[in-house]
């Protein structure tokens, strides 16, 4: 069984690959409130609920630094809704 | 931090489908054949399926027909439940490329039909495919068949430690162009073993002499698929089926092959040695 090259015509690659549709996150917005060890925040969601939530590893990769009081994007998972990942921080 | 330091490395580095994260992995000689061994049977039941591939056979009877070849001999299907696959077998029928799904569908006279299958056993994944004749089949297909066919060993040939990979893809595609098809490039071959795709991706075409250099122990599976018109192809509504863009004839050939110092061994052959 062949599989889809990536030298292939397909524009599909690169956004793609980082962050695969597998099990649909919920997207929110929130403060960060404090930062934890092991590259970890506490994030105050716009709700009020307070999540645990670590930096996407695309945002790893590009040294995105996340302080107290950033407005971020979280993604919650679907199973677990006290713990996210940052995809995301405004300027 | 190492798949930190690897990204960062491999984004300006060689074309040829290196990932972030996967190197490309290296098998023991008892790796090799526990997946020779997984190769061997699905070459005897697509040496099977082949007879069974006759006029008034739905694909789904060859799917079923593949299953139970594959557990009666203590494998599993490598395809069921891969990416939501629902099937052993991949049935390809005339313009489909790959990825047919078996259906209701009735095999008639004159059609071809490409099988692709993988087994699991121990762990260790093989994988092979075959285009075969429906009763008599026009010469234009039967050129394509055998052309298509050529082409794969034309890459076998290739993958000799000290080779490098593109060597595989440039034979193929110099082989076919040279008469008169096309190869197709959204897909391509795959280094296999603990996982049914591993690095490295092997286009089917593009220049000799890039990419990594091929050493013993490297697994692969070679798979040139070859149009009879354009190159390009588009997915059927079922998100599985590829079709040629221009629903002309596609034939598809597939090994599991392994680099060893003497050379390339293909691991998908039956017991009696029979292979194609």
């Amino acid at each position: 069984m062949p599989i889809r090259g990536k030298a292939g015509s397909r524009p599909m690659a690169k956004k793609d690959t980082g962050q695969i549709k597998k099990e649909e996150a919920i997207e929110v917005e929130g403060t960060v409130v404090e930062p934890l060890p092991n590259a970890m925040f506490r994030v105050e969601l716009e709700t009020g609920h307070k999540v645990l939530a670590h930096i996407s590893g695309k945002m790893r990769m590009h040294f995105i630094r996340i302080l107290p009081g950033d407005k971020v994007i979280v993604e919650l998972s679907p199973y677990d809704l006290n713990r996210g990942r940052i995809i995301y921080r405004y300027k | 931090m190492r798949s930190l330091r690897g990204s960062r490395g491999h984004s300006k580095g060689e074309s040829v489908g290196l990932p972030l994260h996967s190197p490309i992995e290296y098998k023991a000689p008892w790796e090799v054949e526990r997946i020779g061994r997984a190769s061997r049977i699905v070459a005897e039941a697509l040496l099977a399926l082949r007879d069974e591939s006759q006029p008034g056979v739905k694909t789904l009877e060859l799917d079923r027909f593949a299953e139970v070849f594959l557990r009666e001999r203590g494998a599993r299907p490598a395809f069921k439940g891969y990416r939501g696959y629902p099937f052993t077998l991949c049935t390809s029928v005339n313009e489909q490329v790959v990825h047919g799904l078996p259906a209701e569908r009735l095999l008639q006279e004159g059609d071809i039909v490409s099988l692709d299958l993988g087994a699991i056993v121990d762990g260790y994944y093989g994988d092979a495919a075959i285009t075969v004749p429906v009763g008599e089949i026009s010469p234009e297909a039967r050129r394509l068949l055998q052309v298509t066919q050529e082409a794969l060993h034309r890459g076998i040939a290739q993958a000799v430690p000290g080779r490098r990979l593109t060597d595989i893809s440039h034979a193929i595609q110099s082989h076919v162009e040279s008469h008169g098809f096309s190869v197709v490039r959204v897909f391509v071959g795959h280094g296999i073993g603990r996982a049914l795709h591993e690095e490295p991706q092997i286009p089917n075409f593009g220049p000799p002499d890039r990419g990594p250099v091929l050493r013993p122990g490297m697994v692969l599976a070679i798979e040139p698929m070859v149009n009879a018109g354009t190159p390009e192809v588009a997915i059927l509504e079922d998100q599985w089926t590829a079709v040629s863009q221009d629903r002309s004839l596609s034939a598809h050939f597939e090994h599991t092959v392994a680099i060893t110092e003497e050379g390339p061994e293909v691991l998908t052959r039956a017991d009696s040695g029979e292979g194609w």
